[in-house]
């Protein structure tokens, strides 16, 4: 049974020419004139999908966790989830109760007492008054702060107060439980409490999605995970492997990466992968190109045996997610078995071809298993580098100083004829 | 002016309502609870009905926001009394005995005390609901309730001072000499009437509010102007014949009126007055509903 099917879900924010979330009303006066009087454009705004085209399925009594960088889109995933906001497009469906902690103390007045506070959190999180009222006694118990429970908040440690916050949303008992960060505060026992409490949630057969930069926590707590990067879902299965992989990405980012052991290093009994780098034109590595200069993928691998045929291949990935090509390459020397020896290749990408920003590159050493690729070795965001612009004129934005979209931005030849 | 959705709003989502509807049985019933997301538009119907089990929700804000005004003020209760009170001593200086205001027979204390607790809620609740969106900013971006919840709150709380000032109200009468009418308790259908108008203005000014940080300096002014334009501190009937029909589309003229007919027995709102100000109540009060679940899915991203 389907606890959580979500299709599609996408949320657009558009950055404008103010940062502030609001303007005063003279400023939207005032450019409203402008726009009549002087039929000025709009201002360009930027548009950013927090959440990209994300769809998944949990089902009834799974415990997921979905883990990825900050600003990878997983947070705006749960508002969207608990209904704080709308999806710009998508739909997602959620059967029964949903219960949300999206931080501990939601709604906490430091006026009130714990008592109060308990009873004002409780309704926010959505139980009621009597449901409350009737686990008062095992939330004060499980918080640990009975004697401080008609004391006003503001005189809590903070300890206390998050002992009492978390243990108000322990309490809560939905059908689907979505949690965000809440075990990144408190002492390392109250932690450990609440940890084997969202377990026995889980046990209890209920739905549960957690988000965290605790890797250790999601890997011993969820069944299944998925990795948000870019707003999109880049990677998902069995925890203890999105998390094994996920720490390898983040480790691994850099324009460098090496491993000196050819028994543990990434690959087959076929080939295995001794390092990759970012370099220029010199051969030496780098960590920022520019956009005019052709940039070198350097892979050095060794060929343990002579067996089926193999090629190097290259995924750059801009910032936010988005594929700028996959590159392999097609000559013919690729088309026999390679023999057993140590190789380097290097893959040129051409100046002026990428946009400015940070690219991440996958590496792979595949055969064609048609119509797939079968992969020896396969790193995702194994490097990363960084796209500048000096801004002298000559690049393929010219004399125009802001940001151009799109993933590539190639000097064009353009031709122009007088008639 | 612009919208505060428009297109050039500087953090923004798409123009969709969102549809965020729990159909589901209530209680015991056998299908289960399912929660649709999406951005296609809703049902009135169900933001209502979910409204209505978020109740408990609208008291607990309401009892919050007691509790705290109550033990945050060093004279708690006592302001909800004195602030009438004193207005009532310093307006029966300036407009019963200098200005010498009419006051329909009765002494000028009890005429402006009758108008002016009714008043103090009105204007209260409308500031109160107008502000409930932007002081619960917290709130709004961390946790999904019907966000309606929010003015309705607003408009609950100030029922409490109220309830004291309205007490004060019959030792006054008493002090004068006055009797109440066996119509007093018809005076709760005109508070009634005063909360839904500012209930329905809190939602617009709400709405208004969260892209526009101008609404917090506008409220007072708007207030003190629909002061004078209310029958507080002098009746309607008093004013020129060829102007009524102007101050009886203000909502608050028949609700003040009545408030005091019920009271003392002053003359009865008109039928123009009752019309009127009914007509402009409903307008307000649609209004207001549109706009506020208009923009309600985006508080969270614009707030």
């Amino acid at each position: 049974m389907v606890a959580i099917r979500a299709e599609g879900l996408s949320k657009r924010y558009v950055i404008g020419e103010y940062h502030a979330g609001y303007e005063t009303l003279r400023e939207s006066l005032t450019r409203g004139i402008r726009l009549v009087l002087r039929r000025e454009h709009r201002a360009p705004h930027q548009e950013i999908w927090a959440i990209d085209d994300v769809s998944f399925e949990v089902a009834e009594g799974e415990i997921v966790g979905f883990i990825g960088r900050n600003g990878a889109g997983k947070s705006t995933l749960l508002k969207v989830l608990t209904r704080i906001t709308a999806p710009t497009r998508g739909t997602a469906e959620i059967r029964g109760r949903v219960g949300s902690i999206l931080e501990v103390g939601t709604g906490f007045h430091p006026e009130l007492t714990g008592r109060e506070n308990v009873f004002l959190n409780g309704s926010m999180l959505g139980m009621t008054r009597r449901e409350v009222r009737a686990r008062l006694p095992a939330i004060v118990e499980f918080s640990g702060v009975e004697k401080f429970i008609d004391t006003p908040v503001k005189r809590y440690s903070s300890g206390m107060y998050v002992r009492l916050a978390f243990a108000v949303a322990a309490h809560l008992d939905p059908e689907v439980l979505i949690i965000d960060e809440v075990l990144a505060v408190g002492d390392h026992e109250f932690q450990q409490r609440c940890m084997g409490r969202i377990e026995e949630i889980g046990r209890s057969g209920r739905t549960v999605l957690f988000v965290s930069h605790d890797m250790a926590a999601v890997a011993r707590l969820c069944d299944r995970s998925y990795c948000l990067d870019g707003g999109r879902i880049i990677l998902e299965g069995p925890s203890e492997e999105i998390v094994a992989k996920y720490l390898q990405m983040m480790s691994g980012a850099g324009a460098e990466a090496a491993w000196s052991d050819i028994e543990t290093a990434p690959g087959s009994e076929l080939v295995r992968l001794r390092s990759a780098r970012v370099v220029d034109t010199s051969g030496a590595a780098v960590d920022a190109i520019d956009v005019r200069q052709p940039v070198g993928i350097e892979l050095a691998f060794t060929v343990l045996r002579s067996g089926k045929p193999f090629f190097p291949k290259i995924k750059v990935t801009d910032e936010r997610g988005a594929v700028a090509f996959n590159a392999l390459d097609t000559h013919p020397r690729w088309h026999e078995p390679t023999e057993p020896s140590d190789y380097v290749a290097t893959a040129w990408i051409p100046g002026n071809l990428l946009n400015e920003g940070q690219m991440s590159v996958d590496v792979a050493l595949a055969s064609i298993d048609a119509p797939k690729f079968h992969h020896h070795v396969n790193l995702s965001r194994l490097l990363t580098f960084h796209v500048q612009d000096a801004g002298e004129g000559d690049s393929a934005k010219g004399r125009f100083t802001g940001q151009l979209q799109g993933v590539v931005r190639p000097l064009l030849d353009w031709t122009l004829q007088r008639e | 002016m612009e919208s505060p959705g428009s297109p050039t709003s500087s953090v923004s989502t798409e123009h969709t309502l969102p549809v965020i509807a729990p159909r589901a049985g209530d209680g015991a019933a056998v299908e289960p609870w399912v929660t649709h997301i999406g951005a296609e538009s809703k049902s009135t119907r169900s933001t209502f009905r979910e409204l209505w089990r978020a109740r408990e929700i609208v008291l607990t804000l309401a009892w919050r926001d007691i509790k705290v005004r109550y033990k945050q003020t060093f004279i708690g209760i006592v302001w909800a009394v004195l602030q009438p009170f004193l207005t009532m001593v310093v307006f029966t200086i300036i407009f019963g005995k200098f200005a010498n205001f009419p006051s329909q027979g009765l002494p000028y204390q009890v005429f402006v005390y009758s108008g002016l607790v009714p008043w103090t809620f009105f204007a209260s609740a409308l500031s109160m609901s107008a502000m409930s969106v932007v002081s619960n900013r917290s709130l709004v971006g961390k946790v999904y309730f019907p966000r309606l919840a929010l003015p309705l709150a607003g408009v609950l709380v100030p029922a409490v001072d109220f309830v004291f000032a309205f007490g004060v109200f019959f030792g006054i009468v008493a002090w004068f000499g006055v009797a109440v009418q066996p119509t007093a308790p018809l005076a709760l259908v005109f508070l009634f009437t005063l909360a839904v108008t500012a209930f329905g203005t809190g939602c617009t000014l709400a709405t208004l509010n969260v892209r526009y940080r101008d609404v917090p300096y506008a409220i007072p002014f708007l207030i003190q102007t629909w002061l004078y334009l209310s029958p507080v501190i002098y009746a309607t009937a008093s004013l020129p014949e060829k102007w009524q029909w102007v101050f009886s589309l203000n909502p608050a003229t028949f609700s003040i009126t009545g408030f005091r007919w019920a009271l003392t027995g002053t003359p009865a709102p008109s039928a123009q007055e009752l019309g009127l100000g009914l007509t402009t109540l409903v307008v307000l009060l649609v209004s207001g509903l549109l706009v506020y679940r208009r923009f309600e899915a985006r508080f969270a991203d614009t707030i």
